[in-house]
């Protein structure tokens, strides 16, 4: 396919943006100027100052003498590139690939391969971008050609049409002048000393002859321009792989609409990863707003999936957090993390009930999406005595226990995540508690088994040992009870309660 | 009159199905091992597709109910499905599921901050067909809240267990069953020193369509064992026959 590019010149960029923040400079010539070498010079005029006859890089005080009523503007350095960034990112909607055009830093290249038919055709595509971009308040120029050079020489030095059919590229430059080739000042100056006005003169040439004269960046400019060199284009966002797009007819507001926005777009992507054996793991749902901002939402899943069904249940618990405004009029669902999807295990699921189930797994989703995947846990084993660290949390949904669970020592169900301290009246030297206190209240043991010493790993904590006995109480309660090391040390408390058994 | 009583017979026998009961059927195959108790339910079978309310105020006695939960869960996990229990305020060791027959692996806990939360995990959980079972922790459950459980238990199957914290609150529920666990004092083989089986006092306060009643249990290492209220058999041990292991 034919390649089309797209290039947007913003003539006056920081000034029609001042302009939208502040509408009342309408009727006032305002220039930005920047500090450099202890003056000030200009380095954006609007049109009004323009006529004055002030222009770019001229010393702020010349340009005051010459326009009285000069309003003279602070200029940050990088002001432009973050203003190309944001116009960028919006322009996203027309085309997937958009960059910020480095040479000039005052306008966008677009690679718009594929996208104008969307529109109704390069003419209709073109008058789109045009009148949005003037709706917003900022005045462009801009050409569709079928390289990045020619589109960029178009919109700045065209006088004809801004529409280059396919393949006329070249006839197209050949009447414009040196400049539009985004050549360095003193390449330029040299053409025209020589009398170079226009490409023509000087196209036809020895590319050797070419090179010696004005080096091996003319030579490069010339064929990026007439497409024999590929010029590469930094896209501002890396177009994913696994993208749908969703132009809204009217702006879109209400939480049925936006179901039913996801609902497509997920019918869409699914059907294409199905088709190629692929799973999404995160999904991010960007909305663009009509009021320029952009609305976000992610979610994650914990295994490759393409079902439409299951995604749409985990964006359905983030709907509440998009705020349409006035209106969403595109959405774009990007997969960027996608995973071979295993096919044959799932009808292994099916017959099979488990942890790997696939109801299971996109209930986990859901709950992670709900309320994090932090609450999720699942313990295996730990080849561990002490009681505390006899668990260990699983990493995964699908890791198995490298060792079976001991069954042959006695463990409480439930068990006091801090040992609480309890009163005891117990023989020496090792006998379980005749009677304990906890919480007040007095237990009068009946029965009792232990003692069960359980060692401290001393590699990670120092301490003492501690002697667990299993005791039960008259009414039949048990208790796990231990003796914090032996009778005589320095610890306050020596008894304490760890846990209750069924 | 005769067509009469078999037209609301069957129209009982309706009913009962739909609330998650299953007709009495003769093979064993649905037997979940609680012996006595069992016939306590409509049509003699515990029903799995149902909300069972455990009140557990103590500590002693939520350890009792796990207990006795993991019990049931050990059968209805047969089949290698999974559970999930979800709690504000879990205490629950896992390691000593392993004691009743269950592999903790196989159990997903869901530690979370809100008991909102707590119920908004449970009804999802319900709703997943590829769980064996729900536990919840729960202090509070409102009758809305207990019906909306019961109606997703009704359509997925999975059984819903529901420890309730706060025995003061005692609201109204839909629950099918509402059980009481409570410890008992064990009794060894012969009267060997030392700590037997646990046993438990299970009371059914409440069973839809079915007879409460009060029972005593044993978890006999592998199943549920049932002691039978035999009249001289003494069930508290005497004090003096205390002894230390």
């Amino acid at each position: 396919m034919q390649r089309r590019f797209v290039s947007i010149w913003f003539r006056q960029l920081l000034a029609d943006w001042q302009l939208i923040r502040r509408p009342e400079l309408a009727e006032v010539p305002f220039v930005f100027a920047a500090p450099d070498h202890g003056r000030m010079m200009i380095t954006a005029v609007n049109p009004l100052a323009f006529s004055f006859g002030v222009e770019v890089g001229m010393r702020a005080a010349d340009a005051k003498a010459i326009c009285p009523g000069l309003e003279v503007l602070d200029d940050k350095p990088g002001r432009p590139k973050n203003l190309l960034r944001g116009l960028g990112e919006w322009c996203v909607r027309y085309s997937p690939s958009v960059s910020i055009d480095e040479f000039g830093m005052d306008g966008l290249l677009l690679d718009v391969s594929g996208c104008p038919h969307l529109w109704g055709g390069e003419r209709e595509y073109l008058k789109e971008i045009v009148n949005r971009l003037k709706s917003k308040g900022y005045t462009v120029r801009l050409a569709i050609a079928d390289t990045p050079g020619a589109a960029w020489a178009v919109s700045r030095f065209g006088k004809v049409t801004p529409l280059i059919p396919s393949g006329e590229h070249v006839d197209a430059l050949l009447s414009l002048s040196p400049e539009a080739l985004r050549l360095e000042d003193t390449v330029l100056a040299k053409l025209r000393k020589l009398g170079f006005y226009q490409i023509k003169s000087f196209i036809g040439m020895p590319r050797s002859v070419l090179r010696r004269r004005f080096g091996e960046d003319f030579l490069l400019r010339l064929a990026q321009a007439i497409g024999t060199e590929a010029e590469a284009l930094i896209p501002l966002k890396v177009p994913v792989a696994f993208s749908e797009r969703l132009a809204c007819m009217e702006p879109i507001k209400t939480k049925t609409a936006i179901e039913i926005a996801i609902q497509k777009m997920l019918e869409n992507l699914c059907n294409r990863m199905q088709s190629e054996g692929k799973g999404l793991r995160t999904g991010m749902l960007t909305g663009y707003r009509i009021d320029g901002k952009i609305v976000q939402v992610s979610i994650g899943t914990s295994g490759a999936s393409h079902s439409v069904s299951h995604l749409f249940k985990l964006f359905q618990l983030k709907i509440d957090q998009i705020r349409p405004a006035l209106g969403i009029e595109l959405f774009v669902l990007d997969a960027p993390k996608v995973e071979d999807v295993d096919v044959p295990q799932e009808e292994m699921w099916s017959s099979k009930p488990g942890l790997n189930d696939n109801s299971v797994i996109r209930f986990l989703d859901r709950v992670a999406g709900k309320v994090g995947a932090q609450a999720i846990h699942r313990f295996l084993p730990a080849t561990r005595y002490w009681p505390e660290r006899a668990i260990s949390k699983a990493a995964s949904v699908t890791e198995k226990a490298s060792n079976p669970w001991r069954t042959d020592k006695p463990r409480p169900t439930e068990m006091l995540k801090v040992p609480a301290p309890i009163e005891v009246m117990a023989l020496i030297p090792d006998h379980p508690p005749k009677f304990f206190i906890y919480k007040g209240v007095r237990h009068l043991v009946s029965k009792a088994d232990g003692p069960e010493r359980i060692e401290r790993e001393w590699w990670m904590d120092k301490g003492e040992h501690r002697d667990y006995y299993q005791v039960e109480d008259e009414e039949g309660c048990r208790y796990w009870l231990f003796r914090s090391g032996h009778y005589g040390g320095e610890q306050q408390h020596k008894w304490f309660i760890h846990g209750f058994f069924a | 009159m005769n067509a009469k009583k078999e037209l609301l017979q069957k129209l009982q026998q309706d009913i009962l199905l739909w609330q998650g009961f299953k007709p009495h059927c003769t093979g064993n195959a649905e037997r979940i091992g609680l012996g006595e108790i069992e016939n306590s339910f409509p049509g003699g079978v515990f029903p799995k597709k149902a909300i069972h309310e455990f009140i557990t105020i103590q500590p002693e006695h939520s350890a009792a109910s796990d207990g006795f939960i993991a019990g049931l869960l050990s059968v209805l996990m047969e089949n290698g499905a999974a559970c999930v229990w979800v709690s504000t305020t879990r205490n629950l060791f896992p390691a000593s599921l392993s004691l009743f027959n269950v592999e903790p692996e196989r159990i997903i806990f869901m530690d979370v901050q809100s008991e909102k939360d707590v119920l908004w995990i449970t009804e999802e959980a319900i709703k997943c067909e590829g769980l064996a079972a729900v536990v919840a922790e729960l202090n509070n459950v409102s009758l809305i809240e207990s019906r909306r459980l019961q109606l997703a238990v009704e359509t997925s199957g999975v059984t819903g267990f529901i420890l309730r914290k706060d025995g003061n609150k005692k609201a109204s529920t839909v629950a099918t069953a509402r059980w009481k666990v409570s410890p008992l004092p064990s009794v060894t083989q012969d009267g060997l020193p030392g700590i037997g089986f646990p046993r438990w006092q299970v009371e059914l306060l409440k069973v839809r369509n079915g007879n409460p009643g009060s029972f005593i249990l044993e978890w006999a290492g592998e199943k549920f064992e049932e002691i039978k209220k035999t009249g001289n058999q003494p069930i508290w041990s005497d004090l003096e026959g205390r002894q230390i292991g």
